[in-house]
């Protein structure tokens, strides 16, 4: 009983994460309590009936004989078979609707996926459908920002190269080395990959996405608090894969249209020190 | 640490049991126990079976979300694909033939048989050598010819080590050899290995031509 | 009941003196489960070596050490050294060629050729991967997942070495299993069934089913990588049409499994050690063989947890959650089966104890650590970050490396005849448990706050932690000292151990110590109750000579 406190409290007041930034990242944290008070309790029982056994039968000085001759007990195996698979069956399910929260579940990119699907009759005569662009996966939209996202999602199509982010706002035609975000509007990232495979992270957000070459995928999230946070790429993709990072700057709203504005007569505007961040 | 004298522990460790004669033992380790060369075989087998299984997912898995890109070929006949593997399919059965001849003693038809099934084989390479001058592809291609020739190599290769070893069979099998209807292990572990060979065949045949 | 006499037997007279035997193509199994044990800690201490670089360079957040791409190279190498040319020969080659034929009654392995051959894959294959670092372009640096189309584009020569190297140790491990599965299921002696067989049989007859169904699938998919790489063919290549996740698929169909088989051989050398030195019976015997077997089936289909940010369909990550976390409870019944074993025994804390049972506390904490990386939105944090590098190596290193420090404390006196010593042995134990912890449970914390990785640079805010973990990491490598003075020592002037030190039931202590050839001198003894530590006289078996039988009559 003690030990199932002492794991809820420490589950629930240890932080180990780091500042949440994202419409999910709450939702992230519940989870991850929760997960760590299961682990704490049973990471905490378990030792403590090891050592505990340890000390009150270990053998003392002179002792010969042998212990219980104990083969086994159906009854406690049933119990210790039944409560992991409890506790799994709970964390799975918990961790479903967590997910459902996240927009994991939500079908990606409507009708494209389905639309490939058809195509695939016969090898022979299927050919490409470059009209539209097929979404492979990642993490399309939900309603998260409950009663928020009145506004349409915000689109930034986002190609990954050896090794750097390019940002490209379809809103006004332009390329950055840095996202720039407004908070609480939803933004869909559209990535792609030219060369290999990197991966979209930002810890505050709690999210991340494999950018694949020959494979669109797609990120959804909403900010949350005002602030820079750094994008980090998550996938080995050679040599200067650590130096791979930049910064998304989520702005208050007329911030992010002041910044959209200033961005929009430059054509092209490559910050120089985040798109060579290895110089 | 074991609070143990030397004595009683020596004396616990040193029982043989249940006939301890002190005279060193004589078998050897190919005699001492049952023969197990076919089930590890069969094993081995299972493992190969397994590399051909990651190759048939991977095409599958092609197949269902790769599209042939649109300016690339791949076609396939079906007539010498079709004979080769009516060809294949009745090499397992004089396979089998020869195999029972064997046993049966008559080693001079088991030899025969074995021919006929190494001809077989041939025949089948051949069959597929023709086929691969003919294809309108070429290895590099596109991903289904690629995938295509890695399939029917790997599964040729395969091929052409049965008859390699139906050959070595044979040779073994002559009058004297060291195959015989009381020692009949090299044969009936190339039949086993043919038999498997087929039987991949024909799931590839299913997989690249028909489907 | 008739008592031959170790002098009845000379160990001498029996067995052709000499090391030189363990350099030559020996066909006894216990020389070659040696070779794999010496072999793979030479791999042990150059992988060993390895980490030390990477933990130096990342001492300090920028790249000063060594070079970017060298750096990645030193990766590559760590991890294929340490899983393919450590832990895999070790836990399966060395002590399962050693053990299992006295488990099942036998004098060798069913195959012995098969089985030298097998062992002859590993020296060229290491020696090949190493020396892939000398070359021009230098080794692989693409990880030990090799990912296309990065394995693609970095220099091809150390690319291509890596994959000869990784199919012949493929190869090995695949005649290994094969071996094993003939010898568990058809070289026992007659009257032993399959349940009187000590537990690490059925460990080893799971791994082996995993080698030989998982094993191939990894050599077909390098195979085809190498055709990439070399003859321009374009199967996980985007830019000729290929399709990089479909080799993510199969390498983690082989990759999965063989978490398992780094652990489920280990599993059962603990099962071994705990009731010897508790003594008493391993609890819940038979539940243990189904956790065994569940594990094995499970473990083949739950690979596609690591491929939760790969653009998989929302279906299958779902599905590869709730394979993944019942995973826990197969593993969880071993656990506490375990506890149960120790729970009211007589339990000797000596070094083989007590690494038995820091393995336990380490593999929970990982294994708990896991669970939580099976759910998909917590993974999608943390994948690919130093939280996983935490997790594995709590399990590969606080799991199966501990087991086999624990195994070799426990069968050092069987291999030798000596006794090794235990003031270096806790001192020993000491300097591993700090500094694996100091090393390595850090690591999530830095996983959690944003440090990807595989990085050889990273964020000047995780300076601090990085350097704890490097000091647990030097830690670690001191701790390899005192080890490896015992064992050199103790081989020539230890303790003598007697043949049965641990009053032992299981057969291999059932001879002398070190065994004769042919591993004993009459028949092999029938042991169809290997854990009857305790049991009342009133219940012996008497028609059987059981190892409980003997273990009384010693006492007499
Ligand atoms: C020996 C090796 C080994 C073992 C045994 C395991 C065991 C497990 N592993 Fe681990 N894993 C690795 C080695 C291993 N792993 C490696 C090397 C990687 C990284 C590969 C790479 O990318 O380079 C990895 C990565 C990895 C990932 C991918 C992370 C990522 O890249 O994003 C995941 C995700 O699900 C995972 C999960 C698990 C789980 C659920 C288990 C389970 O089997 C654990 C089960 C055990 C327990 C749970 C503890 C005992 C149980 C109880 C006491 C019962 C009660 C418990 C509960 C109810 C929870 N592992
Ligand atoms: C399977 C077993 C295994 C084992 C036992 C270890 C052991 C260790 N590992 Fe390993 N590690 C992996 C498997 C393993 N690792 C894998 C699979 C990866 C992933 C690779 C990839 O991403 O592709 C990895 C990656 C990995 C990383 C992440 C690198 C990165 O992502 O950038 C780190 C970083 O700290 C690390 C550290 C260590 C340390 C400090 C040890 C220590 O425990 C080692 C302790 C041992 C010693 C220190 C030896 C001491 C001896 C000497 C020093 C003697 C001197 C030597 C000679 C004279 C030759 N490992
Ligand atoms: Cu891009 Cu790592
Ligand atoms: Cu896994």
């Amino acid at each position: 009983m003690g030990l199932v406190l002492a794991g809820l409290w420490i589950g629930q007041n240890v932080s180990l994460l780091p500042v949440d930034a994202s419409a999910n990242a709450p939702v992230y944290d519940d989870l991850f309590r929760v997960l760590f008070s299961i682990g704490t309790i049973l990471f905490l029982g378990i030792v403590g009936l090891l050592v505990y056994s340890l000390v009150r039968f270990r053998r003392r000085a002179g002792e010969l004989g042998d212990g219980l001759a104990i083969e086994g007990n159906l009854p406690l195996e049933i119990v210790w078979t039944a409560i992991p698979a409890i506790v799994v069956l709970f964390v799975g399910i918990y961790s479903y609707d967590i997910y459902e929260r996240m927009g994991g579940m939500v079908p990606l990119h409507d009708h494209s996926s389905m639309h490939a699907a058809a195509e695939m009759a016969s090898v022979a005569d299927v050919v490409i459908n470059t009209s539209e662009e097929r979404i492979w996966g990642g993490i399309a939209n939900a309603g998260i920002a409950e009663g928020a996202p009145q506004s349409p999602p915000l689109a930034v199509d986002v190609t990954a190269i050896q090794f750097a982010f390019l940002f490209h706002y379809p809103e006004g035609d332009f390329i950055s080395g840095e996202l720039h975000v407004p908070v609480g509007r939803p933004v869909q990232l559209r990535m792609k990959a030219n060369d290999v495979i990197h991966a979209f992270w930002v810890p505050q957000f709690r999210l991340k996405q494999d950018v694949i070459p020959g494979q669109p995928t797609l990120l959804s999230f909403t900010a949350t608090r005002p602030g820079s946070y750094p994008i980090v790429c998550a996938e080995l993709c050679g040599p200067y894969h650590g130096g791979m990072r930049s910064t998304v700057v989520v702005h208050e709203d007329d911030a992010f249209e002041a910044w959209l504005a200033s961005n929009r007569p430059a054509p092209v505007t490559v910050s120089a020190a985040t798109a060579t961040p290895f110089a | 640490m074991t609070p143990l004298t030397p004595e009683t522990s020596t004396a616990a460790g040193a029982v043989a049991l249940p006939s301890p004669n002190g005279a060193g033992h004589e078998s050897s380790h190919d005699e001492g126990h049952a023969d197990v060369r076919l089930f590890g075989l069969a094993t081995f087998l299972i493992a190969d079976g397994m590399t051909f299984a990651g190759f048939f997912a991977a095409y599958l898995t092609f197949r269902a979300v790769n599209p042939l890109p649109a300016d690339s070929t791949y076609e396939l006949e079906l007539l010498l694909p079709t004979i080769n593997t009516v060809l294949l399919l009745v090499s397992s059965v004089t396979f089998h033939r020869a195999g029972r001849r064997l046993l049966s003693g008559d080693g001079e038809a088991a030899r025969l048989w074995l021919l006929v099934t190494g001809a077989l084989g041939a025949a089948f390479l051949a069959g597929q050598m023709v086929e691969y001058f003919h294809l309108p592809f070429g290895l590099t291609d596109n991903l289904y010819a690629s995938t295509f020739y890695a399939l029917t190599g790997f599964h040729g290769l395969h091929v052409t080590l049965g008859v390699i070893c139906i050959l070595i069979v044979c040779w073994q099998a002559r009058e004297s050899g060291r195959i015989s209807a009381s020692n009949p292990f090299g044969l009936e572990a190339a039949e086993l290995y043919w038999h498997f060979v087929d039987g991949i065949w024909v799931v590839l045949y299913g997989l690249l031509y028909l489907l | 009941m008739t008592i031959a006499r170790p002098a009845d037997f000379e160990a001498g007279s029996l067995q052709p003196e000499g090391w030189l035997r363990y350099f030559s193509f020996s066909l006894d199994h216990k020389v070659i489960g040696l070779q794999y044990l010496v072999c793979g800690f030479v791999f042990y201490l150059i992988g060993g070596a390895l980490a030390g670089v990477i933990r130096t360079e990342l001492s300090s957040p920028i790249s000063d050490f060594v070079s970017r791409d060298v750096y990645n190279q030193i990766l590559t190498l760590h991890g294929t050294v340490m899983i393919f040319l450590w832990i895999v020969p070790v836990v399966n080659g060395a002590f399962g060629n050693y053990l299992i034929p006295f488990y099942v009654g036998a004098r060798d392995m069913a195959f012995p050729r098969l089985n030298a051959v097998a062992f002859w894959l590993i020296p060229p294959a290491g020696i090949l991967l190493i020396s892939s670092y000398f070359i021009s372009g230098g080794a692989a640096q693409s990880g030990w997942t090799a990912y296309p189309p990065l394995s693609l584009t970095t220099p091809a020569l150390g690319q291509v070495l890596w994959i000869v190297s990784v199919l012949l140790l493929g190869g090995s491990s695949i005649f290994g299993g094969i071996n094993f599965i003939a010898t568990i299921l058809k070289l026992r002696r007659p009257g032993l069934k399959m349940m009187h067989l000590p537990m690490y049989c059925w460990a080893m007859l799971g791994t082996s089913l995993l080698v030989v169904l998982s094993t191939p699938v990894l050599a077909g998919t390098l195979i085809l990588l190498s055709f990439d790489i070399v003859a321009h063919t374009g199967f996980f290549n985007p830019s000729m049409g290929g399709n990089v996740v479909v080799y993510q698929h199969l390498f983690w169909f082989y990759s999965h499994p063989a978490v398992y088989i780094m652990v489920l051989p280990a599993f059962g050398l603990v099962s071994e050690i705990l009731p010897v030195h508790a003594r008493k019976p391993l609890f819940g015997y038979t539940t243990m063989v189904y956790s065994i077997m569940g594990i094995v089936v499970l473990g083949l289909i739950v690979w596609a947890h690591h491929m939760f940010t790969s653009g998989t369909p929302p279906w299958m990550r779902l599905f590869f959650t709730i394979a993944t976390s019942f995973i826990a409870v197969p593993t969880g019944i071993k656990f506490f089966n375990w506890l149960a074993t120790l729970w009211g025994g007589r339990i000797a804390l000596n070094s083989a104890m007590l690494f038995a049972c820091a393995f336990i506390v380490n593999f929970v904490f990982g294994g708990i650590t896991g669970i939580a990386l099976a759910q998909v939105p917590f993974d999608i944090h943390v994948h690919d970050t130093y939280f996983v590098v935490a997790h594995f190596h709590y399990i590969v290193y606080g799991g199966t490396v501990f087991v086999i420090f624990s195994a070799l404390y426990h069968w050092y006196p069987k291999f030798t005849g000596r006794l090794l010593n235990e003031d270096l042995g806790r001192l020993h134990f000491l300097l591993t448990f700090i500094g694996f912890n100091l090393c390595f449970a850090p690591q999530h914390w830095l996983g959690l706050n944003g440090m990807p990785r595989r990085v050889a640079e990273y964020d000047p805010s995780f300076t601090t932690w990085n350097q704890v973990s490097s000091v647990g990491a030097l830690l670690m490598a001191l701790s390899t000292v005192p080890l490896l003075i015992n064992v050199i020592l103790t081989a020539y002037r230890g303790q003598p151990a007697g043949d049965n030190p641990w009053r032992a039931l299981t057969p291999e202590w059932l001879t002398s110590s070190p065994p004769p050839v042919e591993n004993w001198v009459g028949e092999a003894p029938l042991v169809t109750h290997p854990y009857a530590y305790g049991t009342p006289e009133g219940q012996l078996d008497l028609t059987a000579a059981s190892g409980s039988e003997l273990w009384r009559a010693s006492q007499r």
